[in-house]
């Protein structure tokens, strides 16, 4: 565990406790503004870093679209997780902004995105360790006022594994099956996008492939899908769409397959 | 065998029955502390004084009832005023919110931050009881004053020991299980109730899946009103109201909430009774207890009183540097402190 952002995961100053040195509100109070066109959420030119901290990302573009699954891969401390956490209004972008199903979000908080539809599955402590997993379900779909019970179906359909557990507290499963309520959680939402910061970190490989192919089937539903991935060769392959981040700025972009394919790629992150 | 009777009669009647009624009412205290703990994420060293006010509002009130002649037949006129002192208590901690702490909720303030502002806020609440109600002691328990007394227990037990058994006493008991129960089901069963216990988890991920931290936060101080309310009458009914007795309670009070588990509403009652056991158990002098149940020879000439009542103090701090230095996170696995 060397990532430079791990144990940051949801952790970082913007929305805990954990206080800056000097006492400033943050920056995200505003309103959603129509900005019509493009794709369905896309982070565009993105400049900014952790409260008064200095940048991270540096014009750093990211975007999804109905349907697909995008991926950010890229060296440790490249800023991934920070691009995604930019996108959700973790971070002071102070430069560039990010738009969802045409609107110009830039300016609203964390929680005001999760109202517009973003649904986000943080890297760690993702899950409500003293509550039960339906708990956990029923936590994730607060928002909504409508009957819960058909989306509660569905992600017992997705895993199977965790209506068997369902009365057990979150805190007593195993790795892999947290990350599944830490999914369901966030689909519990009905998410009109779904974000994950490194879904498998953590979990064995049999466990990351059953993971990425709930993924998938997720993805299939027409969920646009945006993930950070520190296992970035399989993760590419079942990408329609990647982005390579080098020092919290964009190094190439393109569909899982083209940079699998490409050679600069290859030799610089993913083992020649 | 009529010794051993007499013994445990003596035992129930100044031990167990005081020791339950006391720590009942520190159970209240300590929930409260731990629900501000665990939701706001501070130790609100303005509880006691919470309590006082909260008392003295009730205080008021009964004696508005009072004048007006309405009396609550053999149970204390308070109990009528309760709901009235609850409300002006929740008004005014949802002032205090308002006016000092959302403040630094919103600067994202450390935490120590927080526990010194409800130290300035405990002084001005200090200051405003005594204004209002003065420093000196108000008793306004009215109604039946024993449930049984002394002398009809001996009539009818037929023992040596007599035993009473207070109203208050009995009502600080049964209140205190009703609360305990009714908070229980509303954190367990209520929607509202299980968000507060997800943004206590897990705060950021009670942000992300949309539960609104200040509406989270609102209702915890007016439970946490109701609590302090409820718990400083009883503890006012059992024995009196006196501002500065309620600050020193802020000690055992955050002893129990400690050793139980700081943010565990569970460990709070657990605390509660462990506090208020230990300080009578070692204030208690038991020469009474003693001399029933050994033989005659024995008899201790002492009055076999570990420590001064005076120093009831010392242990809840006792158990409270004990609990910190071999298990801080307390005895039902709460935060670290």
């Amino acid at each position: 565990m060397s990532d430079a952002y791990t144990g940051r995961g949801n952790k970082d100053r913007s929305i805990t406790k954990e206080s800056t040195s000097d006492m400033v509100p943050g920056p995200q109070h505003g309103q959603a503004h129509p900005a019509p066109g493009g794709p369905f959420l896309i982070g565009e030119n993105m400049t900014g870093g952790y409260g008064n901290g200095p940048d991270i990302l540096h014009d750093c573009t990211i975007a999804v679209d109905r349907g697909e699954i995008a991926v950010i891969v890229g060296p440790n401390g490249a800023g991934k997780s920070t691009g995604m956490k930019a996108l959700f209004g973790m971070l002071n972008v102070r430069a560039g902004q990010v738009r969802l199903d045409g609107e110009d979000i830039t300016e609203l908080s964390p929680q005001d995105r999760v109202q517009k539809g973003m649904g986000f599955v943080p890297q760690n402590n993702n899950i409500f360790t003293s509550m039960t997993v339906e708990e956990n379900l029923e936590m994730g779909a607060f928002i909504r006022t409508d009957d819960i019970s058909g989306t509660m179906a569905q992600v017992y359909d997705l895993f199977p594994i965790l209506k068997e557990k369902r009365n057990q507290f979150a805190g007593e499963l195993s790795g892999g099956q947290r990350q599944q309520v830490a999914v369901g959680r966030a689909l519990m939402t009905k998410p009109k996008v779904l974000m994950l910061d490194e879904p498998t970190a953590g979990v064995s490989p049999i466990v990351m492939d059953e993971l990425f192919d709930r993924i998938i089937e997720v993805a299939r539903t027409g969920l646009p899908v945006l993930m950070v991935e520190q296992n970035a060769r399989q993760a590419l392959e079942i990408a329609d769409k990647g982005y390579v981040l080098v020092q919290g700025a964009n190094s190439h972009t393109g569909t899982g397959k083209e940079l699998l394919a490409d050679p600069d790629v290859r030799r610089s992150f993913l083992g020649g | 065998m009529i010794d051993v009777l007499n013994a445990i009669v003596a035992l129930l009647n100044y031990v167990i029955i005081p020791a339950t009624a006391y720590g009942s009412q520190l159970a209240l205290g300590a929930l409260g502390v731990t629900l501000i703990y665990g939701i706001l994420r501070f130790s609100n060293f303005a509880h006691g004084d919470t309590m006082a006010f909260g008392t003295m509002a009730t205080i008021l009130i009964t004696w508005v009832l009072q004048a007006m002649g309405v009396t609550f037949g053999v149970l204390p006129t308070a109990l009528l005023a309760l709901p009235f002192g609850i409300v002006i208590t929740a008004l005014m901690v949802l002032g205090t919110d308002r006016v000092v702490y959302s403040y630094y909720r919103r600067v994202k303030a450390k935490p120590i931050v927080l526990v010194m502002a409800s130290i300035g806020v405990m002084f001005v609440l200090n200051g405003i009881v005594r204004l209002i109600i003065g420093p000196g002691d108000q008793r306004f328990t009215d109604g039946e004053r024993f449930i049984f007394n002394a002398r009809d227990f001996k009539e009818w037990s037929g023992l040596a020991e007599g035993m009473a058994f207070k109203t208050t006493q009995g009502i600080t008991i049964v209140t205190a299980a009703l609360v305990v129960a009714a908070l229980f089901w509303f954190l367990n069963r209520t929607r509202t109730g299980k968000s507060m216990r997800a943004y206590s988890d897990n705060e950021d991920l009670a942000l992300l899946s949309g539960i609104n931290p200040e509406r989270v936060v609102m209702i915890t101080w007016i439970i946490v009103a109701a609590l302090a309310t409820i718990a400083g009458t009883l503890y006012g009914l059992d024995k009196s109201f006196k501002p500065f007795t309620y600050f020193q309670l802020l000690l055992p009070i955050f002893a129990s909430a400690i050793v139980g588990g700081l943010g565990s509403p569970l460990g709070a009652i657990a605390g509660g009774f462990i506090i208020a056991f230990s300080e009578v158990f070692v204030t208690y002098a038991w020469k009474k207890v003693v001399t029933y149940l050994v033989p005659e020879p024995l008899e201790p000439s002492g009055l076999l009183q570990l420590l001064g009542t005076d120093y009831k103090f010392a242990v809840s701090f006792a158990i409270l540097v004990i609990v910190l230095l071999f298990r801080p996170t307390g005895l039902f696995k709460g935060k670290s402190v």
